[in-house]
C-alpha cells in the first residue's frame, strides 16, 4: 500500500499523561510523527490533538483504533488532505540590515502574504501562515537571498470539509447514554 | 478542630477494597506502600492477604485467581524494585486480557521527580502495557481512582490496571465517601450490538457449506459458554479452540474438533484452509493460531465477533465483523441463523484426526516401552482428577503437552500464559487459582526451567497451606528451545541442557510432600498419592530429555502444513 500524508485528529480528557499514551502507539510501530499540535478545544475541558504521519492507509486505520482504544480518548479520527483545511504557521528571524538591502522587500511580502511582526535596528521577525510547501518555499527564498537567523514552524492544525461532526455527535450519543444509566 | 468523620487514605484505601468486594490479595511490603499495609492489619477479618516471595509472583497469583473466578484479581506492592517486579505480570494480563488491579506505592508527592529513594516512573513505564495506570497524589482522589480502577479492569475487554499511590496519601486525613464507578465518558465497554452486522453474518453462515468457528477466550470472559454450545448445536458447525480458549468448550463436545495453531491438531488446523465460513468468536488471530497470513484461509468468507473494535481486522480482512461481548452477540446470531446440520463436512475431520492419533497421539499418551512421555503424565492426571481439574501451565513443551492432553469438562479450567508466554508463571498462578478455586483440584504442569524461575513462591505454599498439585516434567533441558535447535539450528544445543537440583529435596525443605518418578511403572502410584488429598505436593516425572511437541506448523509456516514427525 501507497505512503502518504495522513492527518489524525484526537479528542481526549485532559488528564496527565495522554500525550505519552499517544506517542507511544507510534513508537511501537516505528512511526515518526511529523508534526503535533496540541490544545484546549472548542468544547470546554476536552483537548485536541492534530498529528500527521506519513504511512500506509492500513497502518493509519489500526494506529487509529489503538488510540481510540485509550480510556481517556473521546474520539481519533483520520483523514487525508483532501478533506481538510489545514494550515501552519511559521516565523523568520532576520538580520535588519540584509533584508533591507535586499531590493525587493515590498514584492516578497506581496507574493508570500507576509506579516512583519517585529522590527528593530538588529532583526526583523516575519510570519507566514500557509501549508508546509509555501512556508518551506519562503525558507529556501530567504536563505538564498538574505540567510535566516532562526526559523520556527509549528504544527499543523486542521478542520474537516465535512458536515458531520463526529466529536459533538458523539457527545450527544454520550449525554444519551449517560442519562440512560442514571 | 478535628473532623470526626475523617480516616486516614490508607484506610479509605481498604475502605474503598472492600467496597469493591475484594477478599483476597497477593502482596509484598515496603517502605512506600507501609501504611496502606498497617491499615491492612485492622481488616484481617475481611480481607486474606497472601504475602508471595516476590512481586512477580503476587501478580501471577492475583492473574491465576483472576482467570479461574472471574473476579478481578488483586496485588499491593511496595514503590521502586516493587513496582518494577510486577511489569512481567502487568504486560501477560494486558495480551491475556485479564482483570487485574496491581497496587504501587510511590514516594510522597514533593519527593517525585527528584530521584529519592525506591522513586521510579510507573505509570510512565506502564502505561503501554496497561488499560489505565493512574497516580494518586492526594487522598480526596483515593476512592474515585480505586472505583474506576475495578471498573476498567473488569468491564469490556478486561486488562491490567495500575494505582500508584504517593505516600502522602496515605497519610493524609480524608473524608470517606465510596461511589461504584458505572460511567466514563470516554469508554464504551460493551458495545450496543448491530442487528445489521449479525444480520449479515447469518446471511453468511446460512449459505455456508463448510462452516468452521475458532473459539477464543472472549466467550470465557464474557461467560458465554452455554451461549455458544446453543450457537454451535443448533447451526451444527464444528469449532476448534486457542490455547486461551481451551475449557470454553467440552473435551468431549460432539463439535469439538480440538486445538488450534502452531501445536495444535492437525485437522482444524487444515480444515482452516478448507471452510468456506470462518466464525472467530472471541479470538484475535495471534500469529501462533494462523501462521502464514498470507496463506491463511483465504478461501472463506470471515466473521469476526469480538468486543474490541482494535480487534476487527488487526491481523487478517474481515468480511462481516460483529462488535459485542460474546454474551450478547452469540445468542443474537444463534436467533436469526436457521438450523442446520453438516454432518459430511464434520465427518470429514475425522480422517485427519485418525491420521494425528496414529501418528503422534497414540505413541506420545500410550507408550508402551522406553521413556516417559510428557502426553501420557498430563493425560494420566487429567483423567485422574475425572478431568476435572483446573489445569495451570509454565511455557514451554510443558504448556503444550498440557493443552493438548488435558481434558476439559468445565468452563474457566485453563490457566496459562498465551500471549506474553511468560516462563515461571506455573508456580505462582496455580497458587492464585487454588486461591480462586479452594474447592477445585489444581494441577500446575511446569518444565525444569520455568520451575526454577519462581521456585521461591513454595514459601508461600508451605506457609499459606495451598493445596495445589505441582507437577515437573523433567527433561534435563530448556525443552521448546532444544526443539527448535535439533529442528531449525542443526542440534546446536547452545545454552539449553540444564543441572537440576533435587527438587524433592527442595520441597521438602518447604515442608511439602512431593514424590519423584523415573520409571512408568511408578507413575500410577505417585499420582494416586498426589492426589489423595488437598495438600500441596510436588510430582517430579523424568521424561525423555529428547522429547519433542508434534504436531507442529514451523514459524511462518502455512496453516496446513503441519509436521508430523523429525
Amino acid at each position: 500500500m501507497e505512503n502518504k500524508l495522513y492527518t489524525i485528529t484526537v479528542f481526549s480528557e485532559n488528564t496527565v499523561g495522554l500525550l505519552g499514551q499517544i506517542t507511544i502507539i507510534f513508537t511501537r510501530r516505528a512511526i515518526n510523527i511529523e508534526t503535533l499540535s496540541v490544545s484546549p478545544s472548542a468544547i470546554k475541558g476536552i483537548h485536541k490533538f492534530t498529528i500527521t504521519i506519513n504511512t500506509s492507509l492500513d497502518v493509519v486505520t489500526k494506529v487509529v483504533q489503538q488510540i481510540d482504544k485509550r480510556i481517556d480518548i473521546l474520539k481519533a479520527y483520520f483523514n487525508t488532505d483532501d478533506e481538510l483545511v489545514h494550515q501552519e504557521i511559521a516565523l523568520y528571524k532576520i538580520a535588519t540590515e540584509k533584508l533591507l538591502a535586499q531590493g525587493s522587500l515590498e514584492e516578497m511580502i506581496r507574493q508570500h502574504r507576509i506579516r512583519i511582526m517585529e522590527m528593530n535596528p538588529d532583526f526583523v521577525v516575519l510570519q507566514k501562515a500557509g501549508h508546509y510547501q509555501e512556508t518551506q518555499d519562503l525558507f529556501e527564498e530567504l536563505s538564498q537571498k538574505v540567510g535566516v537567523l532562526q526559523f520556527v514552524r509549528s504544527g499543523r492544525v486542521a478542520i474537516t470539509k465535512s458536515k458531520v461532526e463526529r466529536l459533538t455527535d458523539m457527545l450527544e450519543n454520550i449525554k444519551k447514554l449517560e442519562n440512560l444509566k442514571r | 478542630m478535628e473532623n470526626n468523620n475523617k480516616i486516614k487514605g490508607s484506610e479509605a484505601f481498604i475502605r474503598s477494597l472492600i467496597c469493591e468486594g475484594v477478599d483476597t490479595i497477593f502482596g509484598y511490603p515496603g517502605g512506600a506502600i507501609m501504611p496502606v499495609f498497617d491499615a491492612l492489619y485492622d481488616f484481617h477479618g475481611q480481607i486474606n492477604h497472601i504475602l508471595t516471595r516476590h512481586e512477580q509472583g503476587a501478580t501471577h497469583a492475583a492473574q491465576g485467581y483472576a482467570r479461574v473466578s472471574g473476579k478481578v484479581g488483586v496485588s499491593l506492592v511496595t514503590s521502586g524494585p516493587g513496582a518494577t517486579n510486577t511489569i512481567t505480570g502487568i504486560g501477560d494480563a494486558m495480551i491475556d486480557s485479564t482483570p487485574l488491579v496491581v497496587i504501587t506505592g510511590q514516594v510522597a508527592a514533593p519527593l517525585l521527580g527528584t530521584d529519592a529513594f525506591q522513586e521510579i516512573d510507573v505509570v510512565g513505564i506502564t502505561a503501554p502495557i496497561t488499560k489505565w495506570a493512574y497516580q494518586i497524589r492526594r487522598a480526596e482522589d483515593i476512592a474515585w481512582a480505586v472505583a474506576r480502577a475495578f471498573y476498567i479492569a473488569r468491564t469490556g475487554r478486561p486488562g491490567p490496571v495500575v494505582l500508584d499511590i504517593a505516600k502522602n496519601a496515605q497519610f493524609q486525613d480524608v473524608e470517606f465517601h465510596y461511589e461504584p464507578c458505572t460511567f466514563i465518558r470516554s469508554y464504551i465497554p460493551y458495545p450496543d450490538v448491530s442487528l445489521d452486522q449479525v444480520a449479515e453474518a447469518a446471511r453468511l453462515i446460512d449459505t455456508a457449506k463448510k462452516p468452521f468457528a475458532l473459539v477464543g477466550q472472549g466467550v470465557t470472559l464474557a461467560g458465554a459458554e452455554a451461549e455458544l454450545k446453543t450457537f454451535l448445536e443448533k447451526t451444527g458447525i464444528p469449532a476448534a479452540w486457542t490455547l486461551l480458549g481451551g475449557s470454553a468448550m467440552a473435551t468431549d463436545f460432539h463439535l469439538n474438533m480440538g486445538f488450534l495453531g502452531m501445536h495444535g491438531n492437525v485437522a482444524p488446523n487444515i480444515k482452516t484452509n478448507e471452510c468456506d465460513v470462518l466464525i472467530a468468536i472471541g479470538m484475535r488471530f495471534d500469529d501462533r493460531v494462523t501462521g502464514d497470513l498470507n496463506r491463511y484461509a483465504k478461501q472463506a468468507k470471515i466473521i469476526h465477533l469480538d468486543i474490541d473494535p482494535a480487534e476487527i481486522g488487526k491481523n487478517i480482512k474481515v468480511d462481516a465483523p460483529v462488535l459485542g461481548s460474546a454474551k450478547d452477540t452469540l445468542p443474537a446470531l444463534t436467533a436469526m441463523v436457521n438450523a442446520a446440520s453438516h454432518d459430511q463436512w464434520v465427518a470429514s475431520f475425522e480422517v485427519h484426526r485418525q491420521l494425528e492419533f496414529d501418528k503422534v497421539v497414540e505413541r506420545e499418551v500410550h507408550p508402551t516401552e522406553g521413556e516417559i512421555t510428557m502426553g501420557e503424565v498430563v493425560r494420566k492426571i487429567s483423567e485422574a482428577t475425572d478431568n476435572k481439574a483446573v489445569l495451570v501451565t509454565d511455557v514451554g513443551q510443558n504448556q503444550m503437552m498440557a493443552a493438548r492432553y488435558f481434558n476439559f469438562t468445565q468452563g474457566r479450567s485453563m490457566v496459562t500464559s498465551g500471549g506474553l508466554g511468560t516462563m515461571g508463571f506455573g508456580i505462582p498462578a496455580a497458587m492464585g487459582a487454588k486461591v480462586g478455586a479452594p474447592d477445585r483440584v489444581v494441577c500446575s504442569f511446569n518444565g525444569d526451567g520455568g520451575f526454577q524461575m519462581t521456585i521461591q513462591e513454595l514459601g508461600t505454599i508451605m506457609q499459606e497451606q495451598i493445596g495445589v498439585k505441582l507437577i515437573i516434567l523433567n527433561n534435563h533441558f530448556l525443552g521448546m528451545v532444544r526443539q527448535w535447535q535439533e529442528m531449525f539450528f542443526d542440534e546446536r544445543y547452545s545454552f539449553t541442557e540444564m543441572q537440576n537440583p533435587d527438587f524433592i529435596a527442595i520441597a521438602k525443605a518447604y515442608r511439602i510432600d512431593g514424590t519423584e518418578v523415573h520409571k512408568r511403572e511408578e507413575l500410577d502410584a505417585a499420582i494416586a498419592d498426589m492426589l489423595k488429598d488437598d495438600k500441596p505436593y510436588l510430582l517430579v516425572v523424568n521424561v525423555e530429555t529428547k522429547g519433542m511437541v508434534f504436531p507442529m506448523v514451523p514459524a511462518g509456516a502455512c496453516v496446513s502444513d503441519m509436521v508430523l514427525e523429525s
